[in-house]
């Protein structure tokens, strides 16, 4: 992944993150999100693992956030004020953890000289890896989703009296 | 020139931050939603980055992250059907107004 492209996207998807964190309008940033989740899915991309990206896209960009703007239009009332007041406390320790991760990463040496050597996933490789050594979790996978999803639906359907 | 590991794992911890402060400053469940899928995004991508900058060739990165995003799918959808059960309850979704249990 060359350095160029590298600083495109990091301030890319950082804007669109920035945005989907602190703009007052709630629809605003759910489409912020989408954006900053298309960004990461470019970072996927370029570092090798294309399948992901397209996971990405479609989990995230197709269906969460989706679900997000369902949600909003479902619930929200445009009370005209829209924006809710910061709470400047989280800003701090949002800011004092960055500063503890960065900390982290800078005063760990063997981060330094690791080389991408890695080669790019395939599509085929990632399909044997899955149905070869991750058949459990795999199958746990789909038994999570279709309870989560029938879960999901049971929780918002209309009480009948 | 490739980007070394270092930059790549900073702005993960960025991105994490941002949804982290997403989700300890805003008001609104919504965006407390946002900032979840945020983070979990950050550690996508730091799984991502250390499958490929490790000497190891197992795929075992990429496999967490694809993990990782269903299990981030079934998050999101029962996380909005609470939003939805909270607004027919309280008729908002400030989480400040969910008042009821405080002593």
């Amino acid at each position: 992944m060359n350095i160029a492209a590298f600083s495109l996207l990091t301030i890319f998807t950082l804007a669109t993150a920035a945005a989907a964190a602190l703009l007052p309008r709630l629809i605003h940033a759910a489409l912020c999100l989408a954006l900053s989740f298309i960004g990461v899915a470019a970072f996927y991309a370029l570092l090798g693992a294309e399948f992901v990206g397209l996971v990405q896209i479609l989990v995230y960009v197709g269906a969460v956030a989706v679900l997000i703007v369902f949600t909003i239009l479902l619930t929200h009332r445009e009370d005209g004020k829209g924006v809710s007041a910061m709470n400047w406390g989280g800003v701090a320790v949002a800011i004092a953890v960055f500063d503890g991760l960065l900390w982290a990463i800078l005063k760990t040496p063997s981060l330094m000289g690791a080389t991408a050597n890695s080669e790019p996933i395939t599509v085929k490789q990632i399909g044997i890896t899955l149905t070869a050594g991750y058949m459990w979790p795999l199958q746990c996978t789909g038994i999570l989703l279709t309870a989560a999803f029938i879960g999901a639906l049971i929780l918002v359907m209309e009480e009948k009296r | 020139m490739t980007t070394p590991l270092p930059l790549l794992l900073g702005m993960s911890a960025a991105l994490f931050s941002l949804g982290l402060m997403a989700v300890l400053s805003r008001r609104h469940a919504i965006f407390i939603l946002i900032g979840i899928e945020i983070m979990l995004t950050a550690a996508n991508l730091n799984f991502i980055a250390f499958w490929r900058y490790s000497p190891q060739p197992q795929p075992t990165g990429v496999m967490f992250a694809i993990f990782s995003i269903a299990i981030a799918a079934a998050e999101a959808a029962v996380g909005l059907g609470f939003v939805i059960i909270v607004y027919r309850h309280y008729k908002t979704t400030e989480v400040s107004k969910l008042n009821k249990l405080k002593g």
